[in-house]
């Protein structure tokens, strides 16, 4: 490795992945479904607790999950890590696994997350974050307004419109409707979201992020070792994440995110662009995430998301599949999806998505968003023909 | 080693006395919507801090801010009558340059726009805690 662009491209590969208690899953902590989540990602990979000598996750409940996590599964591992930057810590933790399996240090990974929000409180766990006063004394419904100042400024810049949020929503259900697994399957049109409740203008209830259950789990292990697996491995091909600010009033420009830096870095490593890219998973939190991601990640050009995005262009029956799962909005968001991002890209490539699977996929684009549009990671991953 | 790192060398690294979040609502008791300026690169900042996010210089000036800016960007939070009905909340861009999250008051909701001129004034809540100050904006 001389110049750094080279990085952990193909350096390691997911060979198992899993969820559990998408939806609702009353009766078991957070921590339990992700330990569930881990022992089904761990079937799946055909390995033992003993076989993992590295811990890497989240819970929204236990700021100490490295070592609980390890604990209760009887892991001891050589290294672990716990990163704090919301929702897209998985695919951060992604990076920070695969560099510590090039280096040596480990062999084998577990990445876990799991959250009882909805069975719990019935609300959106706003993951041990909160506001500065200075944003906090003016009521914002956190973080809905923060994103909704986010699209405000978007439509005024570029003539995004409410249609073309509702598009991002309606494209979600249809492919939630191709996942047994996905929490909300009804019907739902343009119309439907366009008029359902206000929450913060411009969103209404279905611009929204679902209130969930959820955990899941990946296996990740060296790409030597991964030929050995049952499962096809999946590589980690390019990895790369920024951060421009915590709190939206502190975000340079509402209509970049820093996913126009983590994306083309990611790009660059894995040595491909966005045209070689067959299935698109991104944190869809809201509707204006899938349009800012789409233009940020170089999928479209600056302000073209809305219209991109229209006439099912990203939904089933259009040309670019975006969510596949059904992504935050219909298929599962218990507080930090990112996981959920990269489970469906692992899955997609190995061609174990039956109804929505995408023919022939071969490399998967999966971003993470933590904050308020704050700290964004790109993921690229490919199957052994693009290695 | 001198000169290492231009602007934040040790001699000049000299803390305030207080929190800047304190200072700031000492300014706000006072009527006064006061924020900071860099003395090294020149740049206003807000929220209050204890170094400049452009430079980090701690040589940091409170200066009264002109209380002129434009609407970025604007929300109206949906709330039943019984929880305090809707209200606006906009992020305004000061003219000395920072950014901070405020509402439009005088107003219907549906009347603030991005880009209208406004003009800060400092509100005061009163309750059982006592007084809560907040600098709002009314159209200019």
């Amino acid at each position: 490795m001389t110049n750094g662009t080279e990085g952990i491209r193909g350096a390691a590969a997911f060979v198992g992945a899993a969820t559990d208690g998408i939806g609702e899953a009353p009766g078991f902590s957070g921590q339990e479904l992700a330990i569930r989540a881990s022992l089904k990602a761990m079937q799946d990979a055909g390995i033992r607790a003993s076989d993992i000598d590295g811990v890497f996750g989240a819970l929204s409940a236990e700021s100490m999950c490295g070592v609980a996590v390890s604990e209760y599964l009887g892991i001891q591992p050589k290294y672990s890590n716990n990163n704090k930057i919301g929702g897209s810590t998985f695919l951060s933790l992604t990076h920070t696994a695969a560099m510590a399996i090039k280096n040596g240090l480990i062999e084998t990974a577990l990445i876990y997350y799991g959250s009882n929000q909805r069975s719990a409180f019935g609300r959106l766990a706003v993951s041990a974050t909160h506001q500065s006063d200075y944003e906090g004394l003016y009521q914002p419904r956190f973080p809905m307004t923060s994103y909704a100042l986010a699209a405000s400024r978007h439509m005024h810049e570029y003539g995004t419109t409410r249609e073309q949020l509702a598009e991002v929503a309606v494209a979600a259900r249809q492919w939630a409707q191709l996942n047994p697994d996905a929490f909300m399957r009804d019907p739902l049109t343009i119309e439907d979201v366009m008029a359902s409740r206000v929450i913060s203008d411009p969103f209404s209830v279905r611009d929204c992020c679902l209130v969930t259950d959820g955990a899941g789990a990946l296996i990740m292990t060296s790409a030597e070792r991964a030929k050995d697996f049952r499962q096809k491995p999946v590589y980690l091909l390019g990895a790369a994440g920024e951060h421009w600010h915590k709190q939206i009033s502190a975000m340079p420009d509402l209509t970049v995110t820093a996913a126009s830096k983590s994306g083309p870095r990611a790009f660059e490593m894995a040595g491909l662009k966005p045209s070689d890219v067959d299935v698109i998973e991104l944190y869809d939190a809201f509707t204006i995430n899938t349009i800012l991601f789409l233009e940020d990640l170089g999928f479209c050009p600056k302000g073209e998301g809305g219209r991109f995005v229209s006439d099912g262009h990203i939904a089933p029956s259009g040309g670019l599949p975006v969510n596949t799962n059904g992504g935050g909005l219909s298929c599962v968001h218990p507080g930090m999806y990112g996981i959920f991002t990269l489970i469906e890209g692992v899955q997609q490539l190995q061609g174990e998505c039956a109804g929505r699977q995408i023919e022939d996929a071969k490399v998967a684009l999966c971003h993470g968003s933590g904050g308020v549009l704050s700290s964004q990671v790109t993921n690229i991953l490919g199957t052994e023909e693009v290695l | 080693m001198t000169n290492a790192l231009p602007g934040t060398s040790p001699e000049k690294l000299v803390f305030p006395d207080q929190s800047p979040d304190t200072t700031y609502q000492d300014f706000l008791r006072n009527n006064q919507f006061c924020i900071q300026h860099c003395n090294e690169c020149q740049n206003f900042l807000f929220y209050p801090r204890l170094c400049c996010p452009h430079c980090s210089s701690v040589d940091l000036e409170w200066r009264e801010a002109s209380g002129k800016g434009t609407v970025y960007a604007v929300s109206i939070v949906r709330q039943r009558p019984e929880k305090g009905g809707d209200h606006n909340v906009v992020l305004v861009d000061l003219d000395e340059g920072p950014r901070l999250m405020s509402r439009v008051d005088g107003i219907p909701n549906e009347d603030v726009k991005i880009g209208m001129k406004v003009k800060a004034s400092i509100s005061v809540n009163t309750d059982e805690d006592g007084d809560t100050r907040m600098v709002v904006f009314r159209e200019a």
